[in-house]
């Protein structure tokens, strides 16, 4: 079926001599589901959902995957995507997804993409907050939802138009104005049902209004064979004064894929706090496309990559200062082992209307091993002149004299460098200020050096 | 309680260390005197397995067992000690919880219970209070922003709360002023003990007028060349290295 990819419409820009999508058969199948399934996904009735698909299929069909030729996927190779078949996952409907925290919060479970209201539990929410998912909401042609599908999310990009494509479900979530919504736990589960390598593109919208605030805990996990690709897409505004936290734990297995796009709008003194720990799957491309888009604005991207084995975890952002007085803080750790390879890329834009912006970014990264490789590139773009902007980046090893000093104390070596590793990471998890949240990523690091040194 | 015979150490095909013989016994407290560039710091990095340094003939024997061939980790379970000249700054890893991770492993070690945070903090609040610190740095980063005298108060802290059976001391009193000076001292003092042995490296006989030795050695171009008792350490501070190098 490969001959049956769609051409460009006419009236599309056409750029001479663009090299042509690497040609893949399963870009191919990848738009045949699209085709096949337009009549049945969830809103095919709706004139502007259908619209918003066919554009998304349309820009995918144009692009293909994105190949290492483009400045912004340079380290990272999607070649694992390109080659692999994947078919739609299966209902699973006898899984109970092991649960990594105790919490009393509404909690939302997606299995293989779906959101699934027998795993889930959201009848202790708030008043003022609605939690749904989007097949449902889609369904009922619900119109605020219907407006808010790429509104934000950069769909000229070819992983967010596939996910426009071919989104089944996701999560919706609304905050009514000044509405304190406490914390909300989302987890994303891949099965290894389907026996198959299976893909499904979860489309979450977020939304809070004037002076909202929530915590929203999104975990993505897996069972050990699932060889899923996760093809992510959030899109989150904050109206003014809005608070999110917003924590993000992707631990998935040595067969997955997840690609996510964040795009946010922060708006006049609101607030996006997040915190994103990655264990990897096989390969994670983890992009967050961030606007400051009111004065006195506030952004903080933190994390932490941890990647052992082959796994291969690529961060990249885009923060945009639009409007003046606004802050963007990033720290982001790296700690590589064995073969890993990591990528951190960031990009801070200035518009000229953003004076007194406050940009700061740190990206630092540990090498375990002499195989491992870290790829770092941090830019700026400056166009207002009253600005402070800084970046820095390291790359270190370990250091031996602080692994002898705690070994001459009696730690043993493995438990010194997980010492080591745990302080080199503290200065990014601290900025987590809730402490039981705090102390869940720090267990969540001292797991991952576990699954280091039993060679897991 | 330690006995060092015939060593011989290279650092980078340099011999540092020609022909050490020594020998302490459990409670005494014996001191190495020398100048710069004697190998006072090598010998005690050599005993707490430091890497990079490589042993050429020679043995050190420690409580009956052969200390080179143990790992760092395993010589401070036996109960060996270094309070190191430079304490390492460990960014990140709080001084309480790498205080109590020590004990715990020196405690498994030994056959006895760990402790947990509350009972550790019972156990480090006085000894905390001793040594002039305050309760504050327990909750930063080790060595983190300390001032030199912090650092070196740090060290014995974790002496005092390891209780190891024999201390080496490189050069604690570099850095101190005389009251930091004599508060370390008499940490160091209250863990005199006739089942503990001691090796307290110096360039200057300051610390000695404080931290009294049973014996005193001399350490030149990598070799003892005279010892003898307190009363040596207070000649050499009259007359200075000068007349001994260039008799050696």
């Amino acid at each position: 079926m490969a001959s049956s990819r769609r051409r460009p419409e006419a009236g599309m820009v056409e750029v001479l001599d663009a090299p042509a999508p690497a040609a893949s058969t399963t870009v191919a199948q990848l738009l045949d589901r699209a085709r096949g399934l337009a009549d049945r996904l969830p809103g095919a009735r709706n004139p502007a959902v259908a619209a918003w698909r066919a554009r998304g299929a349309e820009t995918f069909a144009c692009q293909g995957f994105p190949t290492r030729r483009e400045e912004a996927w340079k380290y990272t190779d999607l070649a694992l995507l390109r080659e692999t078949r994947f078919e739609e996952p299966i209902l699973a409907t006898d899984i109970t997804p092991p649960l990594s925290r105790e919490g009393s919060e509404p909690r939302l479970v997606l299995i293989d993409g779906r959101v699934r209201h027998d795993l889930s539990a959201i009848g202790g929410v708030t008043a003022g907050v609605a939690i749904g998912s989007l097949a449902d909401a889609l369904q009922k042609q619900d119109e605020n939802t219907i407006a808010g599908l790429g509104r934000l999310a950069p769909e000229t990009l070819p992983l967010p138009a596939l996910n426009a494509a071919l989104a089944e479900d996701g999560v919706v979530i609304r905050l009514a104005d000044g509405v304190d919504g406490g914390m909300i736990h989302l987890l994303s589960y891949a099965t290894a049902r389907a026996g198959h390598p299976v893909a499904f593109h979860p489309r979450h919208l977020i939304r809070l209004g004037p002076g909202a605030r929530l915590v929203l805990i999104e975990e993505a996990r897996g069972e050990a064979e699932a060889f899923a690709w996760q093809n992510a897409v959030s899109e989150v505004l904050l109206g003014p004064g809005a608070r999110l936290t917003h924590i993000r734990l992707l631990d998935e297995p040595l067969s997955a894929v997840h690609t996510a796009m964040i795009a946010v709008r922060v708006e006049e003194g609101a607030e996006y706090d997040s915190f994103t720990l990655i264990k990897g799957a096989r390969l994670t491309r983890n992009e967050v496309h961030a606007v400051l888009s009111g004065p006195r604005a506030a952004l903080h991207l933190n994390g932490a990559q941890l990647v052992d084995g082959s796994r291969h975890v690529d961060t990249t952002t885009v923060i945009e200062h639009a409007a003046p007085d606004c802050a963007s803080r990033q720290t982001v750790k790296t700690v590589l082992a064995g073969r890993a390879r990591g990528v951190f890329q960031s990009k801070i834009l200035v518009h000229r209307a953003a004076q007194k912006t406050d940009g700061y970014q740190m990206n630092q990264a540990l090498l375990l091993s002499p195989e491992a490789e870290i790829d770092a590139k941090p830019q700026l773009e400056i166009y207002a002149d009253d600005v402070k902007c800084s970046h820095g980046a390291t790359v270190g090893e370990l250091d031996h004299d602080a692994l002898f000093y705690l070994r001459s104390r009696g730690i043993a070596e493995a438990e010194a460098k997980s010492l080591l590793v745990q302080g080199f990471l503290d200065d990014a998890v601290s900025l987590v200020a809730d402490p039981g949240l705090r102390e869940q990523l720090q267990a969540e690091t001292v797991a991952w050096w576990q699954r280091v040194e039993h060679g897991g | 309680m330690l006995k060092i015979e015939g060593l011989k150490v290279s650092v980078e095909g340099k011999e540092v260390l020609r022909g050490i013989d020594l020998e302490v016994p459990a409670g005494e407290v014996h001191a190495i005197m020398g100048p710069n560039g004697s190998g006072k710091s090598t010998l005690g990095y050599v005993l707490a397995g430091r890497e990079g340094y490589e042993v050429t003939a020679g043995s050190v024997t420690f409580r009956g067992r052969d200390l080179l061939a143990m790992e760092p980790e395993e010589r401070a379970a036996a109960g060996l000690f270094l309070a190191f000249q430079y304490p390492v700054e460990l960014p990140g890893v709080g001084n309480a919880n790498f205080l109590r991770q020590a004990l715990n492993a020196v405690r498994r070690a030994r056959g006895e219970a760990e402790l947990d945070a509350v009972q550790f903090l019972k156990l480090v609040r006085g000894k905390v209070k001793a040594l002039g610190m305050t309760e504050e740095m327990l909750k930063r980063a080790v060595n983190v922003g300390y001032s030199g005298g912090e650092k070196k108060r740090n060290e014995i802290l974790q002496m005092a709360i390891l209780e190891p059976a024999f201390c080496i001391l490189d050069e604690t009193d570099s850095g101190l002023d005389i009251d930091a000076l004599k508060i370390v001292a008499e940490g160091v003092n209250a863990l005199r003990s006739s089942d503990r042995g001691m090796l307290v490296i110096t360039h200057y006989q300051r610390l000695l007028d404080y931290i009294v030795p049973d014996r005193v050695h001399v350490l030149l171009a990598g070799r003892i060349v005279q010892s003898g008792g307190p009363e040596l350490a207070r000649a050499l501070e009259a007359k200075g290295y000068g007349e001994l190098q260039a008799a050696a």
